[in-house]
């Protein structure tokens, strides 16, 4: 259902022309685990922005669900961020000084959500992500690894197609980082698609599929890796 | 009442909880409004407050009251100082009086005043002396407290006689106990005190009870030396007729005058009303110009207010950045800052309006002044504030909702 076809980017800095991606193509497919892995530099965070619909390519398509996203406009394209699109960013980007469920229940205002379902839901998803008891504390009260556990509440609230998350555990302690691919796995397992950028094999291993970004072109796409499953079970 | 997927209510509640993190910052970027609406609020209160004090001091004068005045005539209508101008004498006053021609003139009162200096043995003052005839107190609708006012006989005799204003008596009499039959020395020459008028009230300028009357033929023989009068007040039947009250006098004294040209008439003839329309617009036209520097320090306000929010949008260039990745739409964006911006000038525009009506009362608690509110101001004012909130925060709101989501997300 992602069908990336000879996507390139260039981006002009005054006189300077940098080639952020070069002819890149893949397709993603339902309930499928994709990670993008590359050092930095390669053009991976790059091409998370196009899929995302954050950013337009220089050439080439991106067809989306049978849509062709460079032809939307920036409405068409916000609602697809709403509805079909999940997002999940490196450094959490929570509001501050609101609660964690008001944080949850944001997409769902933006979304067209009646307001009496919203509270229910937002309370589901923060339980299914074991923070049923810090529903009212802010981000200041909470650890990176909470953080990213509400954004990814966040993420999940109004059933997106893919669940995009950038560099999901670069601002967390490793021990927190394994519980939070335990939710991906998990997620994964109960059919969610979620493709996710890192620099790190690691990390890497936890998906079904790794495709390997170097100097914006893709240099290995494989699923021939042994998938790390997670040993030490979520807490709740 | 929904905009997009939002309701307004909750629009607004989003608005204050950004607007409410930091209290100082908003509490300051709103001075400039509640200043400039306060200011124009209490300003043009104050300006309708006077001119209805004015109306109303001018009323209790009588509404049948015509003025002759000696000298050319002036569209100041603003009484020249004594002395000015010889064309009025006690001639013209009594053909008035006694002409067939004068129909609609029901009282006349010949005058002369200057100021003079008046003593007791201990205590002195500065006030005006008028000189006037027993029809006076008619025309200008003077009661006596206590004694009577100047008669036809004091002044067929040239009594030296006084009738003082209560103010005038505790100047000079600060020990209580009446002045009735007390002397009292007007310049150099010693009077008797036969009577003291009610208060009219009214402070400062032009105080009604800051005066003494002496009989007019003793104050034009004896104390001014002066043949011609200060000016001729007359009261018509009614205030009905008092244009033509005007115009027979006019034409009356022009003929007596050998005018033939009423636009080369040495005397001029003023009714109440044509005094209180000058007074009208002199202070209509000071209350708009004040206004109008009230209006400046709104506009200055204004710009305050854009100053602020597009600091604000600056700094929350990420949390827009993630509202428009989560799904927010250019106008939902734009509608947002809007909001913030509109209510900020309105809460500005509401304390204002508090401060000006608070300002307005106490200055009419101080002077004794009436207390005037105009609702059309109310209004205006509430406007005016809510337009500037949505011209200033215009900008500030279109470069937020034009912010691009990646530039946005990536911003430090």
């Amino acid at each position: 259902m992602i069908k990336i076809s000879h996507i390139s980017k260039t981006y002009k800095n005054e006189e300077v022309e940098t080639k952020a991606l070069d002819d890149v193509s893949f397709e993603v497919k339902n309930k499928e685990f994709v990670a993008i892995m590359g050092p930095s530099g390669s053009g991976k965070s790059t091409l998370m922005h196009i899929v995302g619909a954050l950013d337009t390519p220089t050439s080439g398509t991106y067809v989306l669900d049978g849509e062709e996203v460079g032809k939307l406009s920036d409405d068409q394209l916000a609602e697809i961020r709403n509805k079909k699109i999940g997002f999940v960013f490196q450094a959490f980007n929570l509001l501050p000084r609101t609660s964690a469920l008001k944080n949850v229940i944001l997409p769902m205002v933006y979304g067209g959500v009646p307001k009496e379902e919203r509270e229910e839901r937002a309370k589901k998803y923060l339980n299914m992500v074991g923070l049923g008891d810090r529903m009212e504390n802010t981000s200041s009260q909470l650890s990176g690894g909470q953080q990213q556990r509400v954004a990814i509440a966040r993420a999940l609230v109004l059933n997106p197609s893919i669940i995009l998350a950038d560099e999901p555990t670069g601002n967390i302690a490793s021990a927190q980082a394994e519980e939070i691919m335990d939710i991906f796995q998990k997620l994964n397992e109960e059919g969610h698609t979620i493709v996710m950028i890192t620099h790190e094999p690691d990390i890497a291993e936890h998906a079904k599929r790794i495709i390997t970004v170097k100097d914006g072109k893709i240099v290995g796409d494989s699923n021939k890796h042994r998938q790390r499953k997670v040993k030490i079970p979520m807490s709740s | 009442m929904t905009h997009g997927n939002m309701e307004y209510r909750e629009i607004i509640t989003e608005a204050l909880s950004a607007l409410t993190v930091n209290k100082l910052r908003t509490g300051l970027a709103t001075l400039g409004i509640v200043i400039g609406i306060g200011s124009v609020i209490a300003l043009i209160s104050l300006g309708q407050a006077t001119q209805q004090s004015i109306q109303e001091r001018i009323q209790a004068l009588g509404s049948n009251l015509l003025t002759v005045n000696p000298g050319a005539q002036q569209t100041g209508g603003v009484r020249g100082a004594a002395g000015g101008g010889t064309s009025l004498t006690l001639d013209d006053a009594k053909a008035i009086q006694t002409s067939p021609q004068i129909t609609t003139i029901s009282a006349v009162s010949p005058e002369v005043d200057k100021r003079q200096q008046v003593s007791t043995g201990s205590n002195n003052t500065n006030i005006r002396i008028n000189g006037a005839t027993s029809s006076y107190a008619e025309v200008h609708k003077i009661t006596m407290d206590s004694g009577a006012f100047i008669t036809d006989q004091d002044d067929l005799n040239g009594r030296r006689v006084v009738v003082l204003g209560p103010q005038v008596v505790t100047d000079l009499f600060p020990d209580g106990g009446g002045p009735i039959g007390k002397a009292v020395r007007i310049n150099t020459m010693t009077f008797e005190v036969v009577g003291v008028t009610v208060s009219k009230g009214g402070t400062g300028f032009q105080n009604q009870d800051d005066i003494a009357y002496i009989p007019l033929s003793t104050a034009q023989k004896q104390l001014f030396g002066q043949s011609y009068l200060s000016d001729i007040s007359l009261e018509a039947k009614s205030p009905e007729v008092m244009t033509d009250a005007q115009n027979e006098v006019g034409y009356l004294l022009l003929s007596r005058h050998k005018l033939n040209d009423p636009t080369q008439a040495d005397f001029s003839i003023f009714s109440q009303q044509d005094i209180l329309n000058t007074a009208s617009s002199a202070t209509g036209t000071f209350t708009t110009l004040l206004s109008g520097i009230a209006a400046i320090s709104l506009l200055v306000g204004g710009i305050g207010i854009m100053n602020i929010m597009l600091v604000t949008v600056t700094e929350r260039t990420r949390e827009i950045g993630l509202r428009k990745a989560l799904g927010a739409k250019k106008s939902n964006i734009n509608l947002q800052f809007l909001i913030e911006s509109v209510i900020l000038t309105f809460a500005g525009g509401i304390l204002g309006m508090i401060l000006g009506i608070g300002t307005s009362f106490l200055v009419s608690n101080l002077t004794s002044s009436p207390f005037v509110i105009s609702p059309l101001a109310i209004l205006l004012a509430i406007g005016v504030s809510v337009g500037v909130g949505i011209l200033f925060g215009w900008y500030p709101a279109q470069k937020a909702s034009k912010l691009q989501p990646i530039e946005a997300l990536r911003y430090e």
